[in-house]
Protein backbone atom coordinates (compact mmCIF):
# COMPACT_ATOMS: atom_id res chain seq x y z
CA UNK A 1 0.00 0.00 0.00
CA UNK A 2 1.29 3.76 -0.74
CA UNK A 3 2.74 5.71 2.32
CA UNK A 4 5.78 7.37 2.87
CA UNK A 5 9.36 6.50 2.34
CA UNK A 6 12.19 7.99 4.20
CA UNK A 7 15.89 8.40 2.91
CA UNK A 8 17.92 7.54 5.51
CA UNK A 9 21.11 7.76 6.61
CA UNK A 10 23.39 5.33 8.68
CA UNK A 11 26.46 6.02 10.38
CA UNK A 12 28.40 4.76 13.23
CA UNK A 13 26.35 2.04 13.80
CA UNK A 14 23.21 3.89 14.17
CA UNK A 15 20.33 6.34 11.97
CA UNK A 16 21.43 9.48 12.08
CA UNK A 17 19.13 11.91 14.29
CA UNK A 18 17.84 13.57 11.26
CA UNK A 19 17.14 10.32 9.62
CA UNK A 20 15.12 9.37 13.40
CA UNK A 21 13.62 12.96 13.07
CA UNK A 22 12.65 12.33 9.55
CA UNK A 23 11.50 8.90 9.73
CA UNK A 24 9.35 10.73 13.17
CA UNK A 25 7.60 13.28 10.89
CA UNK A 26 7.16 10.56 8.28
CA UNK A 27 5.51 7.88 10.38
CA UNK A 28 2.60 10.55 11.16
CA UNK A 29 1.98 11.51 7.30
CA UNK A 30 1.64 8.01 6.53
CA UNK A 31 -0.72 7.65 9.22
CA UNK A 32 -2.47 10.10 7.46
CA UNK A 33 -2.36 8.68 4.05
CA UNK A 34 -3.45 5.49 5.65
CA UNK A 35 -0.43 3.83 4.20
CA UNK A 36 2.87 2.38 5.15
CA UNK A 37 5.72 3.94 6.70
CA UNK A 38 9.43 2.05 4.46
CA UNK A 39 12.60 3.23 4.56
CA UNK A 40 16.01 3.59 2.47
CA UNK A 41 19.45 3.16 3.68
CA UNK A 42 22.59 1.64 2.32
CA UNK A 43 22.91 -0.89 5.47
CA UNK A 44 20.67 -3.81 6.75
CA UNK A 45 22.25 -2.89 10.45
CA UNK A 46 20.05 0.20 10.15
CA UNK A 47 16.48 -2.24 10.29
CA UNK A 48 16.53 -2.15 13.65
CA UNK A 49 16.11 1.32 14.72
CA UNK A 50 14.29 2.26 11.35
CA UNK A 51 11.88 -0.06 12.60
CA UNK A 52 11.86 1.68 16.43
CA UNK A 53 10.40 4.47 14.88
CA UNK A 54 7.70 3.08 12.99
CA UNK A 55 9.17 1.30 9.37
CA UNK A 56 7.87 -1.87 8.49
CA UNK A 57 9.92 -2.61 5.58
CA UNK A 58 14.02 -1.14 4.85
CA UNK A 59 15.25 -1.15 1.36
CA UNK A 60 18.77 -1.44 1.38
CA UNK A 61 21.52 -0.85 -1.51
CA UNK A 62 24.71 -1.98 -0.42
CA UNK A 63 26.85 0.53 -2.26
CA UNK A 64 28.70 1.99 0.21
CA UNK A 65 30.15 5.78 0.64
CA UNK A 66 27.34 7.93 -0.54
CA UNK A 67 27.75 9.05 -4.36
CA UNK A 68 24.68 10.45 -6.34
CA UNK A 69 24.10 8.77 -9.04
CA UNK A 70 24.26 5.20 -7.28
CA UNK A 71 22.18 6.03 -4.91
CA UNK A 72 19.76 7.49 -6.78
CA UNK A 73 18.96 4.70 -9.80
CA UNK A 74 18.43 2.53 -6.48
CA UNK A 75 16.35 5.23 -4.86
CA UNK A 76 14.37 5.30 -8.57
CA UNK A 77 13.94 1.42 -7.88
CA UNK A 78 12.27 1.56 -4.60
CA UNK A 79 9.77 4.63 -5.38
CA UNK A 80 9.10 2.59 -8.60
CA UNK A 81 8.03 -0.92 -6.60
CA UNK A 82 6.31 1.35 -3.59
CA UNK A 83 4.92 4.38 -5.34
CA UNK A 84 4.82 6.15 -2.35
CA UNK A 85 2.55 9.35 -1.91
CA UNK A 86 5.52 11.04 0.23
CA UNK A 87 9.23 11.00 -0.36
CA UNK A 88 11.10 12.58 2.52
CA UNK A 89 14.71 13.42 2.88
CA UNK A 90 16.50 14.65 5.88
CA UNK A 91 18.45 17.89 5.40
CA UNK A 92 21.56 17.06 5.12
CA UNK A 93 24.01 17.23 2.71
CA UNK A 94 23.38 14.13 1.19
CA UNK A 95 19.60 14.54 1.50
CA UNK A 96 19.73 18.03 -0.42
CA UNK A 97 21.99 16.33 -3.32
CA UNK A 98 20.18 13.44 -3.91
CA UNK A 99 16.20 15.33 -3.22
CA UNK A 100 16.72 17.51 -6.35
CA UNK A 101 18.14 14.73 -8.44
CA UNK A 102 15.82 12.15 -8.18
CA UNK A 103 12.95 14.52 -8.09
CA UNK A 104 13.57 15.31 -11.51
CA UNK A 105 14.08 12.15 -12.67
CA UNK A 106 10.51 11.08 -11.46
CA UNK A 107 8.94 14.37 -12.49
CA UNK A 108 8.10 15.51 -8.84
CA UNK A 109 7.55 18.23 -6.74
CA UNK A 110 9.98 19.28 -3.88
CA UNK A 111 9.91 21.72 -0.92
CA UNK A 112 12.82 22.17 0.92
CA UNK A 113 13.97 22.95 4.55
CA UNK A 114 10.70 22.36 5.78
CA UNK A 115 9.72 22.74 9.59
CA UNK A 116 6.34 21.33 9.48
CA UNK A 117 4.33 18.34 7.16
CA UNK A 118 0.26 17.96 6.96
CA UNK A 119 -1.66 15.44 4.54
CA UNK A 120 -4.93 17.43 2.95
CA UNK A 121 -7.43 15.96 0.82
CA UNK A 122 -4.56 13.77 -0.88
CA UNK A 123 -2.07 16.68 -0.84
CA UNK A 124 1.06 16.86 1.01
CA UNK A 125 1.40 20.83 2.61
CA UNK A 126 4.53 21.92 4.02
CA UNK A 127 5.78 24.72 5.85
CA UNK A 128 9.41 26.33 4.77
CA UNK A 129 11.38 29.84 5.68
CA UNK A 130 11.86 31.90 2.78
CA UNK A 131 14.36 34.78 2.72
CA UNK A 132 16.40 33.00 4.95
CA UNK A 133 13.69 33.54 8.09
CA UNK A 134 12.41 36.95 7.08
CA UNK A 135 9.54 35.24 5.53
CA UNK A 136 7.52 31.65 5.91
CA UNK A 137 5.74 29.89 2.98
CA UNK A 138 3.15 27.56 3.19
CA UNK A 139 3.43 25.37 -0.12
CA UNK A 140 1.26 22.45 -1.51
CA UNK A 141 2.49 19.41 -3.44
CA UNK A 142 0.23 17.59 -5.77
CA UNK A 143 2.84 15.54 -7.70
CA UNK A 144 3.08 11.76 -6.81
CA UNK A 145 5.28 11.54 -5.13
CA UNK A 146 5.29 14.79 -3.22
CA UNK A 147 9.14 15.68 -2.20
CA UNK A 148 10.00 17.36 1.04
CA UNK A 149 13.46 17.85 2.38
CA UNK A 150 12.92 18.35 6.33
CA UNK A 151 15.08 20.71 8.54
CA UNK A 152 16.96 19.19 10.84
CA UNK A 153 15.84 19.92 14.84
CA UNK A 154 12.57 20.94 13.67
CA UNK A 155 10.48 17.74 14.27
CA UNK A 156 10.62 15.85 17.53
CA UNK A 157 11.86 11.96 17.69
CA UNK A 158 9.45 10.24 18.77
CA UNK A 159 10.24 6.11 19.54
CA UNK A 160 7.69 3.86 18.97
CA UNK A 161 9.45 1.18 19.29
CA UNK A 162 8.39 -1.36 16.33
CA UNK A 163 9.72 -4.70 15.47
CA UNK A 164 12.99 -4.41 13.27
CA UNK A 165 12.06 -3.21 9.78
CA UNK A 166 11.69 -6.32 7.24
CA UNK A 167 14.77 -5.79 4.86
CA UNK A 168 14.58 -6.04 0.94
CA UNK A 169 17.86 -6.01 -0.71
CA UNK A 170 17.80 -3.73 -3.86
CA UNK A 171 19.73 -5.84 -6.86
CA UNK A 172 21.28 -4.39 -9.88
CA UNK A 173 22.17 -1.30 -9.39
CA UNK A 174 25.90 0.11 -10.48
CA UNK A 175 27.41 0.69 -7.61
CA UNK A 176 29.86 3.24 -9.98
CA UNK A 177 28.76 6.51 -11.00
CA UNK A 178 31.02 8.79 -13.01
CA UNK A 179 31.40 10.93 -9.84
CA UNK A 180 34.30 9.49 -7.57
CA UNK A 181 34.98 10.46 -3.98
CA UNK A 182 38.53 10.21 -3.73
CA UNK A 183 39.06 11.77 -0.24
CA UNK A 184 37.51 13.27 3.01
CA UNK A 185 39.42 16.59 4.79
CA UNK A 186 37.83 16.92 7.99
CA UNK A 187 39.89 20.45 8.33
CA UNK A 188 38.84 21.22 12.46
CA UNK A 189 38.79 17.47 14.21
CA UNK A 190 35.80 17.36 16.91
CA UNK A 191 34.22 20.46 16.10
CA UNK A 192 30.36 20.47 15.99
CA UNK A 193 28.54 21.12 13.18
CA UNK A 194 25.57 24.11 13.24
CA UNK A 195 23.31 22.47 11.20
CA UNK A 196 22.06 19.78 13.51
CA UNK A 197 23.45 20.87 16.98
CA UNK A 198 21.05 21.46 19.66
CA UNK A 199 23.23 24.21 21.52
CA UNK A 200 24.68 26.99 19.53
CA UNK A 201 27.35 29.71 21.19
CA UNK A 202 28.15 32.33 18.54
CA UNK A 203 30.82 35.11 18.33
CA UNK A 204 30.05 38.27 16.52
CA UNK A 205 32.11 41.36 15.81
CA UNK A 206 32.08 42.56 19.80
CA UNK A 207 34.50 39.79 20.17
CA UNK A 208 37.68 42.09 18.38
CA UNK A 209 39.72 39.87 16.91
CA UNK A 210 39.89 36.13 15.62
CA UNK A 211 41.42 35.34 19.00
CA UNK A 212 39.04 36.41 20.97
CA UNK A 213 36.76 32.98 19.71
CA UNK A 214 38.22 31.09 22.59
CA UNK A 215 35.92 32.83 24.56
CA UNK A 216 32.86 31.57 22.49
CA UNK A 217 35.00 28.09 21.88
CA UNK A 218 35.38 27.28 25.99
CA UNK A 219 31.69 28.39 26.39
CA UNK A 220 30.40 25.71 23.41
CA UNK A 221 32.88 23.16 24.50
CA UNK A 222 31.73 23.52 28.37
CA UNK A 223 27.97 23.39 27.61
CA UNK A 224 28.38 20.77 24.53
CA UNK A 225 27.66 23.08 22.09
CA UNK A 226 28.66 23.89 18.23
CA UNK A 227 30.38 27.21 17.18
CA UNK A 228 28.31 29.80 15.50
CA UNK A 229 29.44 32.89 13.99
CA UNK A 230 28.11 36.14 12.43
CA UNK A 231 28.84 36.94 8.92
CA UNK A 232 31.14 40.18 10.02
CA UNK A 233 33.60 37.45 11.53
CA UNK A 234 34.00 35.31 8.57
CA UNK A 235 34.09 37.83 5.92
CA UNK A 236 36.96 39.04 7.92
CA UNK A 237 38.60 36.11 8.30
CA UNK A 238 38.57 35.09 12.01
CA UNK A 239 36.26 31.74 11.73
CA UNK A 240 35.65 29.22 8.57
CA UNK A 241 32.22 29.95 6.87
CA UNK A 242 30.84 26.81 7.97
CA UNK A 243 30.33 28.61 11.48
CA UNK A 244 28.53 31.03 9.70
CA UNK A 245 24.67 31.46 10.85
CA UNK A 246 21.92 33.91 8.42
CA UNK A 247 21.86 34.60 4.73
CA UNK A 248 24.88 33.29 3.09
CA UNK A 249 25.31 31.32 5.52
CA UNK A 250 23.17 28.45 7.34
CA UNK A 251 19.92 28.86 9.01
CA UNK A 252 19.67 27.00 12.38
CA UNK A 253 16.88 26.42 14.73
CA UNK A 254 18.41 24.82 17.82
CA UNK A 255 16.81 24.85 21.13
CA UNK A 256 19.29 27.11 23.03
CA UNK A 257 20.80 30.07 20.87
CA UNK A 258 23.56 32.33 23.00
CA UNK A 259 24.79 35.53 21.20
CA UNK A 260 27.66 37.19 22.24
CA UNK A 261 28.76 40.44 20.53
CA UNK A 262 26.95 39.90 18.02
CA UNK A 263 24.27 43.36 17.60
CA UNK A 264 22.16 41.31 15.07
CA UNK A 265 21.67 42.61 11.69
CA UNK A 266 18.78 41.35 9.42
CA UNK A 267 20.54 38.40 8.03
CA UNK A 268 21.94 37.27 11.25
CA UNK A 269 18.27 37.35 12.76
CA UNK A 270 16.43 35.95 10.27
CA UNK A 271 19.02 32.73 10.26
CA UNK A 272 18.51 32.33 14.42
CA UNK A 273 15.12 33.74 15.52
CA UNK A 274 13.14 30.59 15.08
CA UNK A 275 15.66 28.86 17.50
CA UNK A 276 13.73 27.89 20.77
CA UNK A 277 15.54 29.92 23.51
CA UNK A 278 17.68 32.71 22.60
CA UNK A 279 20.25 34.19 25.20
CA UNK A 280 22.08 37.48 24.22
CA UNK A 281 25.44 39.24 25.48
CA UNK A 282 26.01 42.46 23.93
CA UNK A 283 27.28 45.97 25.42
CA UNK A 284 25.21 47.97 23.37
CA UNK A 285 21.53 47.96 24.93
CA UNK A 286 20.23 49.47 21.89
CA UNK A 287 21.75 46.39 20.03
CA UNK A 288 18.64 44.54 17.39
CA UNK A 289 19.47 41.01 18.92
CA UNK A 290 17.80 42.18 22.07
CA UNK A 291 14.84 42.66 19.57
CA UNK A 292 14.58 38.63 19.10
CA UNK A 293 16.43 37.40 22.60
CA UNK A 294 14.69 35.44 25.51
CA UNK A 295 16.86 36.63 27.68
CA UNK A 296 19.57 39.85 27.47
CA UNK A 297 22.20 40.56 29.31
CA UNK A 298 23.75 44.25 28.70
CA UNK A 299 27.58 44.00 29.70
CA UNK A 300 30.90 42.67 28.79
CA UNK A 301 31.30 39.54 27.16
CA UNK A 302 35.38 39.23 27.97
CA UNK A 303 33.82 38.92 31.79
CA UNK A 304 30.52 37.28 31.45
CA UNK A 305 31.70 34.28 29.27
CA UNK A 306 34.29 33.05 31.29
CA UNK A 307 32.21 33.43 34.31
CA UNK A 308 29.27 31.17 32.48
CA UNK A 309 31.40 28.89 31.38
CA UNK A 310 32.77 28.22 34.88
CA UNK A 311 29.20 28.04 36.12
CA UNK A 312 28.43 25.70 33.33
CA UNK A 313 31.20 23.51 34.37
CA UNK A 314 30.12 23.25 37.80
CA UNK A 315 26.50 22.28 36.91
CA UNK A 316 27.97 19.75 34.90
CA UNK A 317 30.50 18.45 37.32
CA UNK A 318 27.38 18.05 40.17
CA UNK B 1 36.28 25.30 -22.49
CA UNK B 2 32.75 26.50 -22.76
CA UNK B 3 30.49 27.71 -19.69
CA UNK B 4 27.52 28.48 -19.15
CA UNK B 5 26.35 30.11 -15.51
CA UNK B 6 23.34 30.33 -14.42
CA UNK B 7 21.76 33.14 -12.57
CA UNK B 8 19.21 34.06 -10.81
CA UNK B 9 18.11 37.64 -10.06
CA UNK B 10 16.83 37.93 -5.84
CA UNK B 11 15.98 40.84 -3.70
CA UNK B 12 19.02 42.45 -1.58
CA UNK B 13 19.95 40.88 1.57
CA UNK B 14 19.71 43.98 3.16
CA UNK B 15 15.88 44.06 1.95
CA UNK B 16 12.91 44.06 4.40
CA UNK B 17 10.43 41.57 3.09
CA UNK B 18 6.20 42.70 2.17
CA UNK B 19 4.01 40.58 1.23
CA UNK B 20 2.42 41.08 -1.41
CA UNK B 21 -1.73 41.51 -1.74
CA UNK B 22 -2.29 38.66 -3.16
CA UNK B 23 -0.97 36.58 0.10
CA UNK B 24 1.51 34.32 -1.90
CA UNK B 25 4.34 36.55 -3.25
CA UNK B 26 6.57 39.22 -1.97
CA UNK B 27 5.88 42.96 -2.51
CA UNK B 28 8.40 43.70 -5.26
CA UNK B 29 7.81 47.84 -5.16
CA UNK B 30 11.02 49.19 -3.98
CA UNK B 31 12.75 46.14 -4.05
CA UNK B 32 16.86 46.18 -4.86
CA UNK B 33 17.54 43.47 -7.06
CA UNK B 34 20.62 42.15 -6.98
CA UNK B 35 22.44 38.69 -8.35
CA UNK B 36 21.95 36.31 -5.75
CA UNK B 37 25.44 36.49 -3.67
CA UNK B 38 26.62 32.15 -4.41
CA UNK B 39 26.03 32.77 -8.19
CA UNK B 40 28.68 35.75 -7.78
CA UNK B 41 31.10 32.92 -6.69
CA UNK B 42 30.16 30.86 -10.06
CA UNK B 43 30.47 33.72 -12.44
CA UNK B 44 33.96 34.21 -10.82
CA UNK B 45 35.01 30.59 -11.46
CA UNK B 46 34.01 30.46 -15.05
CA UNK B 47 35.65 33.74 -15.79
CA UNK B 48 39.21 32.85 -14.68
CA UNK B 49 38.75 29.68 -16.30
CA UNK B 50 37.66 31.92 -19.33
CA UNK B 51 41.02 34.13 -18.81
CA UNK B 52 43.06 30.80 -18.39
CA UNK B 53 42.21 28.58 -21.46
CA UNK B 54 39.65 30.26 -23.37
CA UNK B 55 36.47 29.92 -24.40
CA UNK B 56 32.77 31.83 -23.83
CA UNK B 57 31.28 32.43 -20.51
CA UNK B 58 27.44 32.94 -20.99
CA UNK B 59 25.11 34.25 -18.67
CA UNK B 60 21.51 32.50 -18.81
CA UNK B 61 18.72 33.92 -16.65
CA UNK B 62 14.87 32.92 -16.46
CA UNK B 63 12.38 35.53 -15.18
CA UNK B 64 10.72 38.72 -16.55
CA UNK B 65 12.75 42.32 -18.31
CA UNK B 66 14.15 43.19 -15.10
CA UNK B 67 16.74 39.87 -15.01
CA UNK B 68 18.57 41.52 -17.64
CA UNK B 69 20.06 44.45 -15.60
CA UNK B 70 21.70 41.36 -13.55
CA UNK B 71 22.89 39.73 -16.22
CA UNK B 72 24.07 42.89 -17.78
CA UNK B 73 26.29 43.44 -14.85
CA UNK B 74 27.33 40.12 -15.32
CA UNK B 75 28.88 41.15 -18.76
CA UNK B 76 30.82 43.90 -16.99
CA UNK B 77 32.45 41.66 -14.59
CA UNK B 78 33.71 39.37 -17.96
CA UNK B 79 30.97 37.06 -18.98
CA UNK B 80 30.94 37.42 -23.42
CA UNK B 81 27.33 36.36 -23.77
CA UNK B 82 23.97 36.67 -22.22
CA UNK B 83 20.77 35.10 -22.74
CA UNK B 84 17.82 36.27 -21.19
CA UNK B 85 14.65 33.49 -20.92
CA UNK B 86 11.31 35.75 -20.54
CA UNK B 87 8.71 34.27 -18.22
CA UNK B 88 7.69 34.89 -14.80
CA UNK B 89 9.92 32.69 -13.21
CA UNK B 90 7.98 33.35 -9.45
CA UNK B 91 4.90 31.62 -10.92
CA UNK B 92 6.96 28.34 -12.07
CA UNK B 93 8.52 25.32 -9.67
CA UNK B 94 11.59 24.62 -9.03
CA UNK B 95 11.83 21.69 -11.52
CA UNK B 96 9.80 24.09 -13.67
CA UNK B 97 12.68 26.77 -13.64
CA UNK B 98 15.29 24.02 -14.10
CA UNK B 99 13.42 22.95 -17.45
CA UNK B 100 13.49 25.89 -18.99
CA UNK B 101 16.69 26.30 -17.89
CA UNK B 102 18.00 22.81 -19.26
CA UNK B 103 16.60 23.18 -22.49
CA UNK B 104 18.75 26.88 -23.29
CA UNK B 105 21.83 25.37 -22.13
CA UNK B 106 21.10 22.71 -25.11
CA UNK B 107 21.31 25.47 -27.20
CA UNK B 108 24.51 26.78 -26.12
CA UNK B 109 27.72 25.09 -26.23
CA UNK B 110 28.88 24.10 -22.93
CA UNK B 111 31.50 21.74 -20.99
CA UNK B 112 30.60 23.02 -17.54
CA UNK B 113 27.14 24.44 -16.36
CA UNK B 114 27.28 26.58 -13.22
CA UNK B 115 25.18 27.58 -10.54
CA UNK B 116 25.37 29.04 -6.79
CA UNK B 117 24.74 26.68 -4.51
CA UNK B 118 21.25 28.15 -3.34
CA UNK B 119 18.92 31.26 -5.17
CA UNK B 120 19.34 33.54 -1.70
CA UNK B 121 15.90 34.11 -0.73
CA UNK B 122 13.69 31.53 -2.36
CA UNK B 123 16.33 29.18 -0.66
CA UNK B 124 15.27 26.08 -2.31
CA UNK B 125 19.00 24.76 -3.31
CA UNK B 126 17.34 22.34 -5.85
CA UNK B 127 17.96 23.86 -9.29
CA UNK B 128 21.39 23.14 -9.71
CA UNK B 129 20.93 19.19 -9.78
CA UNK B 130 17.92 19.26 -11.25
CA UNK B 131 19.22 20.81 -14.33
CA UNK B 132 22.24 17.94 -14.27
CA UNK B 133 19.55 15.32 -13.85
CA UNK B 134 17.85 16.82 -17.08
CA UNK B 135 21.04 17.11 -19.03
CA UNK B 136 22.30 13.84 -17.77
CA UNK B 137 25.41 15.35 -16.33
CA UNK B 138 27.00 14.59 -13.39
CA UNK B 139 27.00 17.18 -10.48
CA UNK B 140 29.25 18.47 -8.25
CA UNK B 141 26.86 20.01 -5.57
CA UNK B 142 28.35 22.93 -2.81
CA UNK B 143 31.58 23.54 -4.00
CA UNK B 144 34.49 25.33 -2.21
CA UNK B 145 37.94 24.77 -4.61
CA UNK B 146 37.79 23.62 -7.95
CA UNK B 147 40.89 22.50 -10.08
CA UNK B 148 40.55 21.77 -13.93
CA UNK B 149 43.15 19.55 -16.03
CA UNK B 150 42.18 19.13 -19.36
CA UNK B 151 38.46 17.34 -19.23
CA UNK B 152 39.07 16.39 -15.41
CA UNK B 153 37.76 17.77 -12.66
CA UNK B 154 38.85 17.89 -8.87
CA UNK B 155 36.17 19.59 -6.34
CA UNK B 156 36.01 20.09 -2.90
CA UNK B 157 32.59 19.65 -1.84
CA UNK B 158 30.93 20.81 1.71
CA UNK B 159 29.38 18.49 3.85
CA UNK B 160 28.64 18.52 7.60
CA UNK B 161 32.06 19.05 9.31
CA UNK B 162 34.61 17.98 6.37
CA UNK B 163 35.31 18.48 2.89
CA UNK B 164 34.55 15.48 0.67
CA UNK B 165 37.30 15.55 -2.52
CA UNK B 166 35.47 14.42 -5.42
CA UNK B 167 36.38 13.85 -9.16
CA UNK B 168 34.67 13.61 -12.42
CA UNK B 169 35.06 14.89 -15.94
CA UNK B 170 32.78 17.55 -18.39
CA UNK B 171 30.32 17.91 -19.04
CA UNK B 172 29.34 18.66 -15.67
CA UNK B 173 27.44 20.68 -13.35
CA UNK B 174 28.71 22.78 -10.47
CA UNK B 175 27.03 24.52 -7.58
CA UNK B 176 29.58 27.36 -6.16
CA UNK B 177 29.42 27.46 -2.17
CA UNK B 178 31.22 30.84 -0.57
CA UNK B 179 34.76 30.53 -0.25
CA UNK B 180 35.41 28.83 -3.98
CA UNK B 181 37.24 32.22 -4.68
CA UNK B 182 36.94 36.33 -4.53
CA UNK B 183 34.96 37.80 -7.15
CA UNK B 184 35.88 41.18 -8.40
CA UNK B 185 33.72 44.12 -9.29
CA UNK B 186 32.92 45.17 -12.21
CA UNK B 187 35.72 47.44 -13.91
CA UNK B 188 34.72 51.28 -15.94
CA UNK B 189 36.11 49.17 -19.01
CA UNK B 190 34.19 45.78 -18.28
CA UNK B 191 31.13 48.21 -17.97
CA UNK B 192 31.48 50.07 -21.38
CA UNK B 193 32.47 46.84 -22.76
CA UNK B 194 29.72 44.98 -21.87
CA UNK B 195 27.87 47.83 -23.24
CA UNK B 196 28.38 46.30 -26.43
CA UNK B 197 27.07 43.12 -26.01
CA UNK B 198 23.34 42.09 -27.18
CA UNK B 199 21.65 40.24 -24.85
CA UNK B 200 19.71 37.71 -26.78
CA UNK B 201 16.37 36.97 -25.46
CA UNK B 202 14.00 33.79 -26.25
CA UNK B 203 10.71 32.73 -24.78
CA UNK B 204 10.08 29.07 -23.46
CA UNK B 205 8.00 28.26 -26.97
CA UNK B 206 11.35 29.24 -28.82
CA UNK B 207 13.36 26.74 -26.57
CA UNK B 208 10.28 24.30 -27.50
CA UNK B 209 8.92 24.21 -24.20
CA UNK B 210 5.15 24.71 -23.74
CA UNK B 211 3.77 26.46 -20.38
CA UNK B 212 2.34 23.50 -18.82
CA UNK B 213 6.12 21.61 -18.52
CA UNK B 214 7.08 25.14 -16.60
CA UNK B 215 3.55 26.31 -14.68
CA UNK B 216 2.29 23.04 -13.89
CA UNK B 217 1.71 23.58 -10.26
CA UNK B 218 3.35 20.40 -8.59
CA UNK B 219 4.59 22.54 -5.84
CA UNK B 220 2.88 25.65 -5.55
CA UNK B 221 2.74 28.73 -2.68
CA UNK B 222 -0.66 28.84 -0.45
CA UNK B 223 0.07 31.42 1.15
CA UNK B 224 3.11 33.30 2.61
CA UNK B 225 3.85 35.48 5.95
CA UNK B 226 5.70 36.86 8.17
CA UNK B 227 6.90 35.08 11.12
CA UNK B 228 5.15 36.48 14.60
CA UNK B 229 7.19 39.57 15.97
CA UNK B 230 9.03 38.08 19.04
CA UNK B 231 8.10 40.27 21.81
CA UNK B 232 11.49 40.40 23.31
CA UNK B 233 12.42 39.05 26.70
CA UNK B 234 13.24 39.99 29.92
CA UNK B 235 16.42 42.54 30.03
CA UNK B 236 18.95 42.64 32.60
CA UNK B 237 22.02 44.31 33.51
CA UNK B 238 25.61 42.88 33.39
CA UNK B 239 27.62 44.77 35.00
CA UNK B 240 28.01 42.44 37.46
CA UNK B 241 29.77 39.15 35.40
CA UNK B 242 29.54 36.50 38.12
CA UNK B 243 25.74 37.70 38.60
CA UNK B 244 25.19 38.17 34.85
CA UNK B 245 26.68 34.31 34.70
CA UNK B 246 24.57 33.18 37.76
CA UNK B 247 21.44 34.51 35.56
CA UNK B 248 22.44 32.74 32.64
CA UNK B 249 22.93 29.66 33.63
CA UNK B 250 19.50 29.66 36.10
CA UNK B 251 17.70 30.45 32.17
CA UNK B 252 19.85 27.82 30.26
CA UNK B 253 18.98 24.95 33.03
CA UNK B 254 15.31 26.23 34.00
CA UNK B 255 13.80 26.98 31.14
CA UNK B 256 15.92 25.95 28.31
CA UNK B 257 16.46 22.93 29.82
CA UNK B 258 20.09 22.48 27.85
CA UNK B 259 21.95 21.16 31.36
Amino acid sequence: MPGVLVFCEFKDGKLKKTSRETLSAGRKLAEATGGDLVAFASDAAAADDAGKYGAKKLYVANLGGYTVEPYTAALEKVVAEVQPNVLLFPGTSTGRDIAPRIAARVGAGVASDVDSLEWIDGKLRARRPVYSGKAFATVEITSTPAVAITRPNAFPLEEVGGAPAAVSEVSGVDAAGRVKLVDTQVPEAGEMTIAEADIIVSGGRGLKEAANFSYVRDLAHAIGGAVGASRATVDAGWIDHQHQVGQTGRVVSPNLYIAAGVSGAIQHLAGMTSSKHIIAINKDPEAPIFRVADLGVVGDLFTILPALTEEVKKAKAH
Amino acid sequence: MNSVVCISQVPDTESRIKIAADGRKIDETGLKFIVSPYDEFALEEAIRLKEKSGGDVTVISFGPDRVQQALRECLARGATKALHIKGESSDADSLGIAKVLAAAIKSIPNDLVFFGKQGVGTDNSLVGPMVAELLGYPQLNVVTHLEITDNKLVAHREIEGAEEVLETTTPAVITAQKGMNEPRYASLKGIMAAKKIAIDTKSPADLGLNDTDIYNQRMTIVKLELPAEKSGGRKVDGSDPAAAAREILGYIRDEAKAL
